[in-house]
C-alpha cells in the first residue's frame, strides 16, 4: 500500500478549504466527508487569522500548507519555509505557477524549488502535470508523492488528458498520487481512484456547489467506490459482446 | 524608520523584527516573517536588524486549495 510520507491516510480525499459561504459550512463538509487533509494557505496577517488557524485545527485532520500564488521558485521556496513554521509541518504542496490564465504550473521552476525544498527536509506534494519526464525528475529530487493536474484550477473539467493520467500511473508504481484540480463532479473523482491514484485533491467543486457539504460527501463516496474498483482488479475492456448467462444448456426452440 | 509592511509604508520605532511586530500590535500574534523575501524564522527576528527601506511581511493562516 503506497502512503504519503509514511503517513496512510483513512480517506483519499483530500479538500481545500477555500471560497466556502462561511466557516461553518467548511467544517460541515469536512465533517460529513471525513476528508483526511485540509489545503491551508498563508497570507498577509489582516486580524482574521488565529480564528482559522484555531478552525482548521478543530477539524483533526492533515493540514497541507500550499504556496499558491507563487510564480517563482525563489517565493515558493520562502513561502514553504514560512508555512513550516507557522503550520508546523514538513508537508508542502508545492504551487509554483507558469501563467495566470491556465495557472499551470512551471515545471522547470518546479523542480529547481522540488530540489532545494527536499534538501532541506521538506515532504514535497508538487502540483505538476501530467509529464512523465517533469515527474522523473520530481521523483530524482525527493518526491515520494507526485499530484498531476486533472484540469486547471478552478475549471470544473475533469480529467482533461485520462490517457497521460494513465501511463504516467503506470511509470511510477511505487509513487503515492493524487489527482490534482479541475475535478468537477464525483464521476470525476471515481474515474480518478479507477485508475489507480492513491487520493484526490479539489476545493471549488465542493465550495461553489449550492450545497458544499453535501457536495463533499458525494466525492467522497465516489472517490471511495473508485479506489474499491481499483484494488478490486476491473475487468478487462474489449469491442465485441460477450454474453454473461451460459449458452450450454439453453433449450433448442 | 521608514519600511514598507505587508505593501504598505509604515514608519515605525524600531530596529529589529521582532520590535516591529511589537509596534505594529503583532507582539504576541501568531506569524510567520520575512524581510526582504528571505524567511526570518521566529528565533531570529530578535536579531535581525532593519534598516530603512526594508520590506517586511508578516504572514498567517488562511484558506487555501
Amino acid at each position: 500500500m503506497r502512503d504519503f510520507y509514511g503517513v496512510t491516510l483513512d480517506n483519499p480525499l483530500m479538500l481545500g478549504t477555500a471560497q466556502y459561504p462561511s466557516p461553518a459550512v467548511l467544517e460541515d463538509a469536512f465533517h460529513r466527508s471525513k476528508a483526511s487533509v485540509a489545503t491551508v494557505s498563508l497570507r498577509r496577517e489582516g486580524g482574521e487569522g488565529q480564528a482559522f488557524r484555531d478552525l482548521i485545527d478543530r477539524l483533526g485532520v492533515h493540514i497541507l500548507p500550499n504556496t499558491a500564488g507563487c510564480y517563482s521558485a525563489r517565493e515558493a521556496i520562502t513561502t514553504a519555509q514560512m508555512a513550516r513554521e507557522y503550520f508546523e509541518t514538513n508537508w508542502i504542496k508545492l504551487e509554483v505557477i507558469g501563467h495566470g490564465d491556465t495557472l499551470q504550473p512551471d515545471p522547470f521552476a518546479l523542480v529547481d524549488a522540488t530540489e532545494a525544498l527536499c534538501a532541506d527536509g521538506f515532504k514535497v506534494f508538487p502540483y505538476c502535470t501530467d509529464d512523465q519526464i517533469i515527474a522523473e525528475r520530481l521523483i530524482d529530487a525527493g518526491c515520494k508523492v507526485l499530484m498531476p493536474w486533472g484540469a486547471p484550477i478552478g475549471s470544473g473539467i475533469g480529467l482533461a488528458n485520462p490517457y497521460a493520467l494513465r501511463t504516467m500511473r503506470a511509470a511510477f508504481p511505487d509513487v503515492a498520487m493524487v489527482v490534482d484540480a479541475g475535478l468537477g463532479l464525483p464521476s470525476h473523482a471515481a474515474e480518478a481512484m479507477e485508475l489507480g491514484y492513491d487520493a484526490i485533491l479539489l476545493n471549488t467543486a465542493v465550495a461553489q456547489a449550492d450545497d458544499p457539504a453535501a457536495m463533499a460527501e458525494g466525492f467522497a463516496l465516489a472517490a471511495r467506490a473508485g479506489q474499491l474498483a481499483a484494488n478490486a482488479g476491473p475487468m478487462p475492456v474489449r469491442d465485441m459482446a460477450a454474453p454473461s448467462t451460459p449458452v450450454i444448456g439453453k433449450a433448442w426452440l | 524608520m521608514k519600511i514598507e509592511v505587508n505593501g504598505e509604508a509604515k514608519e515605525i520605532i524600531a530596529t529589529t523584527v521582532t520590535e516591529a511586530l511589537e509596534a505594529l500590535g503583532w507582539g504576541e500574534a501568531r506569524v510567520a516573517t520575512a524581510l526582504n523575501g528571505t524567511f526570518v524564522p521566529k528565533g531570529a527576528r530578535s536579531t535581525t536588524a532593519l534598516t530603512d527601506g526594508d520590506k517586511l511581511e508578516v504572514l498567517t493562516a488562511m484558506q487555501g486549495g
